[in-house]
Formats: structure tokens, C-alpha cells, sequence
């Protein structure tokens, strides 16, 4: 065997070799200082990062098990330019922390089980890199370690997704039953809409659903956004999040397309009963990591909408909508991590007068929430759009009024934050903050891509033409 | 350079300049882009005339098409007709008088004034947008502006306000965005007006599509019923913000409304076109009405704006030229009217610091200028002949008049009869606000219009009285491209 030809598995050997060096690193504690750490793992990140513009190597490997082609590799760095921003925002956070060569270590796993869950071809691989993906996040989620809601957070995902991975084993299980093989690409000719495919079909779109906190499984959500130290937080609704939609949309579109009628169902109901849960909820918070939360359980019905488009087009528009709303997300909640992490104050109150105070992270806040809320110019409203308009090859017009209005129903609580920053007064004004430079470039790197990536067109039509 | 892309660099750049700049400085900058904003539109005007009496009889002119997203074709296509340019001079102009109203704005002043010009550029944008997307991207630009501008700089009841406004208009849009889409996946995916125009859809189809443009459209200029966030929405905003509201942003609108639902769905129209007379004649009557029990000057003029609005509507709604052309004449006579009716508040409550009828009077004296300028304004709205409000609300009766039936007989003899109301509450509130005896002494002390404001009141003063002595050639510019949607219109009678 030729060395080129293990090239499509580049990634994920770069980040064995990764993590495998940090073990001995640890081990023979040969770094002790958590700033080395700090720097070494963003440079390692970077360094993976810019393994996806190097070609684009398509091939499967180990008889079909694993595959790889270009649309899959601009997911991965996608996913690992995330966790690079991650990594720079809790700068602060991870510099005083005890165990942060013990967080690179579990976040880079986590990394790692989400690009062979991608590239699976194979539902068990698939299994294994969806498991590998969870089980280190729930332990990275119990890092706040003076905290006692952080061990509850974790406590809580760990249950959580083992009972989802419970669902999905189950949905699988009957599939393989019925197909007799688990190559997913092997699904596509042998599964009919018939009454055991659609049972485990409900099964597994459960168990997708609780990783991607689908109401009516989203009760995990909130607690664990509000109990995780924000670092983990940010990689929850950002990486998790857009690596299992990532993963769903290669599903439905690979695995199970001649069964889109039924799915087409399932999204429907799940994604108005997500986009108006997640935004009701989202207005009767007062804590702002619960409030981004609710805000990223609402996003997820959008996401739901523009899968059913056309097989070129949904994942493209939701690999769209996840880079734009990767710019967003990061931003708050980078933001609301220096706030934490300078005055440890976390209520929405406590951003009264944000604006004046701090100027320059109010205005990334305001443009990250106009960015969620889809206003123009920002990305969020071409991220939408494109769901939209992706969306309305195959959505019901009922679907499509009721993600639209919820579009107001959103704005109505964006726009409040805004207008608390913006001109209302604080009896005690939040300190005016400073950031260290490696966070302060990581939000200036997602306003960038806030006010730039939705209107020049480009990026669209490349994507478009990867997924082809 | 393409006179339409340079309408667009040109607030853009006015705001990038103005982020970097010191605040004191920002108001110059953002009047000296509007300036130029307004040449340009003059400039437009002028060869788009040269271009119409060289009879170039194109449906748009000055054309432009970049490319935007491949994918879906979107494009950054635009391109004016005679109603296009009509409706930019409106913008500008008000722009221009908006930002020098409020020239002693010293509360957050580069904030402030950058959203006056996001405005701008938002209804800009609009006007000569002949891609759906474009022009959705444009009308949803000024949500937030329009939100914070009343809920930090707005007087009252400014948040409930402002809410109440930029959530309605959310809806509206959001209604607009499914229609759009809908007729995307209708015309073999095409957001372009120039492609869907020239499509024949099934008319299963436009009936469909139409009532959500129209009502989408229709919440912007404040159709019955959903004409709510008006007067709040108007009240509470500050003087350039109500001017902008009432100005311009009703009649994205009034300008959505024709463009992208009577023309693009003409069967739809004919469909509807019952239900649009009916809702507008509500609106006339009852707008009226309710501005006869109101004591707040400011009110007094939002809940007219309802009244007036109407009149647009109904002149859709007749679906012949004459009414078409009088229902953009009366966008352009109200816009420019209820500007300087509230810049004219704006002077009187910034110097008396009450808005009530009732504790107000004598200011005439007073304040000879701004006196002066309610009056007139007060005049131009009850349709004075001479005046603006006169030729267009007259274009649209003699509009309406053609129409056989009793249906629209009714209606236009009602909205004619609403013309009697408003004539009582301008009467009303001019005499007890600028006649009678002076009702507070501390008024004795107030001063009259300063420069900023006296320039800001006669350039709109005097678009008011060239459109009421002079409006044929705006109105024949108007009606060169009324003439083919009408006819396009009136065909499906037949």
C-alpha cells in the first residue's frame, strides 16, 4: 500500500498523533506551564485546520469503512477551525485552570470521534465516533471544578446521550436487521418505507435529535449549557451541534433517501415543535448561557427545514448555515466568556449598559445576535435564507409560515438584549473588560465572518459545487 | 459608473467613514453623503427624462446586473422606472431634511446619525431592486435601525413601541420571504422581476402567492388591520425618525405593493381586488375618525398617515392607470407632507415640550415660521389645491370614479367624504395649537426656527408646492409606467 494512499485519513491521523504526544507530554510531564500548553495546542489546531485546504483527497479506505471526498473534508476543518476559535476565546479560562493539559487532551478526542463519525461509511464506525465524540464532552462539561453545577452538567449529559445512543443502537439494530449489512451506502437500494423501517427510523431520528436537542429532547439542553464552563459550552452548540447535522444530513441523503417522504414527516413536526419551544423558552430567560441555549435549540428547526431540499442542496445550505452560525455563536458566547471571566456575572441584567461600558465586545454581541436573529447584512440572514430557499423544494407551506413567523418570534427577544446593552442603565455597570490577544483575535475573527461571509456571494456557490 | 450602484456606495461609504471618525464630526459627514445623495438623484431624474423624451420606452432603464449567488440565481439587479426614480428624489429629499432637523442631536450622536443614513440606504436599496432577494435583504436592513431609533432616542411609551413596530414589520416581511420563495419554486427558480413578470403563472397559483406579498407588503403601509404599530410607532419616535417613518418606510410599502404583488400577480390582484378596496375604505374612514378624538399633535398626524395611506391602497385596488398613478402621486404628496408635518411637530414639542392640544396655543405669534409651516402642511393634507395632497388625492378619485359598479362608487364617494374629517381635525388643531390665546407664559420666551430647521422645512415646503403647481410631469413620468400594468391589469376583465 502506497503512503498516498491513507491521505483521505489525514485528518484524523494528525490528531492521534496529536493527542497520542500530548499523552507522553503529560506523562513525563515534560511541559509544565499551561500557557506552553495553551499556545501548543492552538498551533497544533491550526495546524489541522490548514490540513483542509491542502487538496482534496477523496478515496474510502479499509474496504469502504471509511470515506472521504472534498465536501467532507471542508465539514472537518470547518468543525476544527470551531474549535480553534473555541480554544482561543478561553485563553483566560484554560490559563488558571489545574487540568488543562487534561482538556486539550479530552477536547481533541472528542475532535476526533466527530471526523470518523463524518466519514463513516459504516454504521458502527459511525456508532463508535458518535460515542467518541460524547463521552469525553460529558467529562470536559464537569470542568468547573469550583462550581457544584458543573458535575451536574456532566452528570446530566452523560445520561443523556447514553440514553439517545441507547435509541439510535436500537434504530440501527432493526435496520441491520432488515438489510443485513451495516454499510450505510448499502441502505440506499434496500430500504422501503414499510412499518419496522419506519420504526427505526423514529428510533434513530431520536437518538439524532437528543444529540442535536430536538425538542421534545432537549431537557438536557439548558442545564448543561448553564452548568459547563463556557469553553465547553461554546463546543457543544457549535462543534457537537453542527457535526451531528452534519452526520444526519449524510444519513437521511446516503443511508435513507428512498425513505424522504417519511422523514420529510418526522422534520416537519420536529422542527416547528423545536423552532417554537426553543424560542418561547428562549424569552423567559434571565440567564444568558440558558438564553443562548434555548436561542441554539430554535436554530436546530431551522436546520431541520433546509434538509428538505434537494440532495445537493440541504446539506450544502446546512453546511452553510453551520459556518455562519459558527461566527455567531462563537461571538456571544466569547464574549459572555470574558464577561464571566472578568466579573464572573452571567444574567442578562447584568448587560444592562453593556454598550457603554464596553463599546467594542457590546458591538461583537450585537452583531452576533443580529446574526442569529438573520438580519441583514449579517451571514445569519443568507444562513437562514439558504435554509429557506433549500427548503422549499419539499417543505409544506405550513412548515414554511411557521419557521418565518418564528423568525419574529426570535427578534422579539435578540432585539431586547440589544436594546438592554444599548441604552439602558446599570446601577452597577459591568467593569470595563480586557481581553487577552489571542481572544480578542478569535472575535474579531468571527465579526469578520459575521459582516463578510453572507455578502460576497462566493463561498456559497463553492460549497455548492463541492457537494455535487 | 452606473448613477444606481453609486446611490448605493454612497451611504455605504458615508457609514464606514463615519465608524472611524470623531463623534462630533459624524453629523457633517452623514448631511454631506445625503447631499450628494440627492444630487445624484437629481442628476438620476434628470437623464432618466432625457432618456424617456429620446423615447427609449423600456420598461427599467439603466439596467445593472452583477451576479450574487450562482446557486440560487440571485442577482444585484437593479434598475428604475418612472415610479423607481420618483420614489428615490422622495427618499433623498426627506433624508436630507431628516438629518438637518435633527442636527442638535447630542445623544449618541454617531450612533444616531449613522441609523439615519442605514435608513437610507435600506429604502434606497429597496426602490431600485428588481431581484426579490435584493429587495427583501434591503427592507429587512432598516428593522433594527427603525427598532433602536425609537426605543433609545423615541419620547413615551418608547419601548413598547418600538417593539410593537419592529415585530409587525418582521411579520410583514416574513410573509413577504414565503411569498417570495413560493413564487421561486413556481417560476422554475427565478427571483428576478423582469423573468416573472414575463411569466404567465396559473392562476391558482397567484392567488395564492398574492395575499401573502400584499399583506406582507401591506403591514409596512399600515393596511386595516394591521395598522397598529402606526401610531405608537410614529409617536414615540424621535422627529427624524418619524419623519424617515412616515416619509419613506411606509412607502416601501405602497411601492412592495405594486411592484412585487399588482404587477407580478396581476390575476391575483383582479382576485383581491375587492378585499384591497374594502380594507383601504376601513382604513380612510376609520383613520379619519380616529384622529378627530386625538389630543396629541403627534398622534393627530400618525393616525391621519392611516387615513392617507389608504388612499394609496385604494388606488391599487381600482386597478386602472389613472388610479395607479394617483396612488404613487399620493405616496410621494404624503411622504413628503407628513415629513415636514412631523419635523414641524418635532420644532414646536422640542421648544414647548408638550404635545397636547390642549395645553398649546397661540404659538403663531410666537414662533411665526414654524406657525407658518403647520398651517401650510395642515392645508396640504385636507388636499388644498396648490398644494400636493390636492393633485394626487384627486388623481386617485377621478381614478376610482371610472370604475363601473356600485361596489367602487361606494367606496370612492366614502373616501371622498373622508376628505370633510380631515378638514375638521387639521382645522381643529391648527386653531388651538397656533391661534387663540397664548396658554402658558413660558411659551412667550420661545424662539422661533433655527437655521438648520428653517432650511430643512423649505426644501420639503417647496417639493410641495412644485408637485401642487406643476405636477404634470411627474405625473405623466409616472403614469408612462403605470400605462402597462394597467392595461395588463384591466385585460383579465375582458
Amino acid at each position: 500500500m502506497n503512503i498516498s494512499d491513507w491521505l483521505p485519513l489525514r485528518f484524523e491521523i494528525a490528531l492521534a498523533v496529536f493527542i497520542l504526544l500530548q499523552l507522553v507530554i503529560k506523562i513525563f510531564d515534560i511541559i509544565r506551564n499551561n500557557e506552553t500548553w495553551l499556545h501548543l495546542n492552538i498551533a497544533l489546531t491550526f495546524l489541522i485546520v490548514l490540513l483542509g485546504f491542502t487538496g482534496n483527497d477523496t478515496g474510502s479506505l479499509f474496504g469502504g469503512m471509511f470515506v472521504s471526498t472534498s465536501f467532507i473534508n471542508i465539514e472537518k476543518t470547518i468543525l476544527a477551525f470551531a474549535t480553534l476559535l473555541v480554544l482561543m476565546q478561553s485563553y483566560n479560562w484554560l490559563k488558571h485552570h489545574q487540568h488543562t493539559p487534561e482538556f486539550f487532551i479530552l477536547l481533541l478526542t472528542a475532535l476526533l470521534g466527530m471526523f470518523l463519525m463524518l466519514s463513516s461509511n459504516n454504521i458502527l464506525l459511525f456508532y463508535l465516533g458518535l460515542e467518541m465524540a460524547t463521552i469525553p464532552v460529558a467529562a470536559l462539561a464537569n470542568f468547573d471544578l469550583d462550581k457544584q453545577r458543573s458535575p451536574e452538567a456532566g452528570m446530566k449529559m452523560i445520561l443523556s446521550s447514553a440514553f439517545s445512543s441507547g435509541m439510535l443502537l436500537f434504530g440501527i439494530s432493526i435496520f441491520y436487521g432488515i438489510t443485513g449489512t451495516l454499510t450505510l451506502s448499502s441502505w440506499q437500494e434496500m430500504l422501503r418505507p414499510g412499518g419496522l423501517e419506519v420504526l427505526a427510523l423514529i428510533f434513530i431520528m431520536a437518538g439524532f435529535g437528543f444529540k442535536i436537542s430536538l425538542v421534545p429532547f432537549h431537557l438536557w439542553t439548558a442545564d448543561v449549557y448553564e452548568g459547563s464552563p463556557v469553553a465547553i459550552t461554546a463546543f457543544l452548540s457549535v462543534v457537537s451541534k453542527g457535526a451531528v447535522s452534519f452526520a444526519l444530513a449524510r444519513f437521511l441523503f446516503n443511508g435513507v433517501i428512498m425513505m424522504q417522504e417519511v422523514w420529510i414527516e418526522i422534520l416537519f413536526l420536529l422542527s416547528i415543535v423545536t423552532m417554537t419551544v426553543g424560542n418561547l423558552f428562549a424569552i423567559r430567560q434571565t440567564n444568558i448561557k440558558r438564553f443562548l441555549a434555548f436561542s441554539t435549540v430554535a436554530q436546530a428547526g431551522y436546520i431541520l427545514l433546509g434538509l428538505a431540499g434537494d440532495p445537493v442542496n440541504a446539506p450544502t445550505s446546512v453546511v452553510y448555515f453551520i459556518l455562519v452560525y459558527l461566527f455567531s455563536n462563537l461571538a456571544a458566547l466569547g464574549v459572555v466568556e470574558a464577561v464571566l471571566f472578568a466579573t464572573s456575572k452571567e444574567d442578562l441584567d447584568d448587560y444592562k449598559g453593556f454598550y457603554n461600558s464596553n463599546k467594542k465586545l457590546a458591538i461583537v454581541l450585537m452583531l452576533a445576535l443580529f446574526s442569529l436573529a438573520g438580519i441583514p447584512p449579517t451571514a445569519g440572514f443568507f444562513g437562514k435564507l439558504f435554509l429557506f430557499t433549500s427548503g422549499i423544494h419539499s417543505a409544506s407551506l405550513v412548515w414554511l409560515l411557521f419557521a418565518s413567523l418564528n423568525l419574529v418570534v426570535s427578534l422579539y427577544y435578540y432585539m431586547r438584549l440589544v436594546r438592554m446593552m444599548f441604552s439602558e442603565n446599570n446601577e452597577q455597570p459591568l467593569a470595563s473588560i480586557q481581553s487577552p490577544m489571542l481572544s480578542r483575535i478569535a472575535l474579531i475573527v468571527c465579526s469578520i465572518g459575521i459582516l463578510f461571509t453572507g455578502i460576497f456571494g462566493g463561498l456559497y456557490d463553492f460549497l455548492h459545487q463541492l457537494a455535487k | 459608473m452606473n448613477l444606481l450602484v453609486l446611490l448605493i456606495i454612497i451611504p455605504v461609504v458615508a457609514l464606514l467613514i463615519s465608524v472611524f471618525i470623531n463623534a462630533e464630526k459624524v453629523k457633517s459627514v452623514i448631511l454631506f453623503g445625503a447631499v450628494a445623495e440627492l444630487i445624484l438623484c437629481f442628476e438620476l431624474l434628470r437623464e432618466f427624462m432625457l432618456e424617456r423624451a429620446a423615447g427609449n420606452n423600456a420598461p427599467y432603464l439603466f439596467e445593472i446586473v452583477y451576479p450574487w449567488f450562482k446557486t440560487w440565481n440571485i442577482n444585484f439587479h437593479a434598475g428604475v422606472d418612472g415610479i423607481s426614480v420618483s420614489m428615490l428624489l422622495l427618499t433623498s429629499l426627506v433624508t436630507v431634511a431628516a438629518i438637518l432637523v435633527s442636527w442638535k442631536v447630542d445623544e449618541k450622536p454617531r450612533e444616531f446619525f449613522m441609523m439615519l443614513m442605514l435608513l437610507t440606504l435600506g429604502a434606497i436599496g429597496f426602490f431600485i431592486s428588481m431581484d426579490l432577494i435584493m429587495a427583501f435583504f434591503f427592507l429587512e436592513l432598516s428593522v433594527i435601525p427603525k427598532f433602536l431609533l425609537i426605543a433609545h432616542w423615541g419620547s413615551g411609551r418608547k419601548v413598547y413601541s418600538a417593539t410593537k413596530l419592529a415585530l409587525m414589520l418582521m411579520a410583514g416581511s416574513s410573509l413577504i420571504l414565503v411569498g417570495t420563495l413560493l413564487l421561486f419554486s413556481k417560476s422554475n427558480g427565478s427571483f428576478d422581476i423582469t423573468v416573472l413578470q414575463s411569466l404567465h403563472l396559473d392562476g391558482e397559483t397567484q392567488r395564492l402567492i398574492f395575499p401573502l406579498m400584499f399583506l406582507g407588503f401591506g403591514v409596512f403601509t399600515a393596511l386595516f388591520p394591521f395598522h397598529i404599530w402606526v401610531p405608537d410607532g410614529h409617536s414615540s419616535a424621535p422627529t427624524a425618525g418619524s419623519m424617515f417613518l412616515a416619509g419613506i418606510s411606509m412607502k416601501l410599502g405602497g411601492y412592495g405593493c405594486i411592484r412585487f404583488a399588482a404587477i407580478l400577480l396581476p390575476e391575483g390582484t383582479q382576485y383581491y381586488s375587492t378585499a384591497i378596496i374594502l380594507l383601504s375604505t376601513i382604513a380612510i374612514v376609520y383613520g379619519a375618525f380616529a384622529t378627530l378624538m386625538q389630543k396629541d399633535i403627534k398622534y393627530i398626524n400618525a393616525y391621519s398617515s392611516v387615513s392617507h395611506c389608504g388612499f394609496v391602497l385604494l388606488g391599487i385596488g381600482m386597478l386602472n392607470q389613472t388610479a395607479l398613478t394617483g396612488a404613487v402621486l399620493q405616496m410621494i404628496s404624503h411622504g413628503l407632507m407628513t415629513a415636514l408635518f412631523f419635523g414641524s411637530i418635532g420644532m414646536i414639542y422640542s421648544r414647548a415640550h408638550s404635545r397636547d392640544v390642549r395645553e398649546l396655543g397661540g404659538l403663531l405669534k410666537i414662533m411665526p415660521f414654524i406657525g407658518s409651516i403647520y398651517i401650510i402642511v395642515g392645508l396640504c393634507s385636507l388636499g388644498l389645491p396648490g398644494l400636493s395632497g390636492f393633485v394626487s388625492e384627486m388623481t386617485i378619485f377621478m381614478g376610482a370614479w371610472q370604475m363601473p359598479g356600485t361596489f367602487h362608487k361606494v367606496a370612492t364617494i366614502l373616501a371622498c367624504a373622508s376628505i370633510v374629517v380631515t378638514a375638521v381635525y387639521i382645522l381643529q388643531a391648527v386653531a388651538k395649537v397656533m391661534l387663540g390665546p397664548v396658554k402658558d407664559s413660558h411659551f412667550l420666551t420661545l424662539t422661533d426656527a433655527t437655521w438648520y430647521e428653517r432650511s430643512a422645512s423649505w426644501m420639503l415646503m417647496l417639493a410641495i408646492i412644485i408637485m401642487g403647481v406643476l405636477p404634470m410631469w411627474l405625473a405623466q413620468m409616472i403614469s408612462h409606467d403605470t400605462a402597462p400594468m394597467a392595461v395588463k391589469l384591466l385585460t383579465l376583465n375582458s
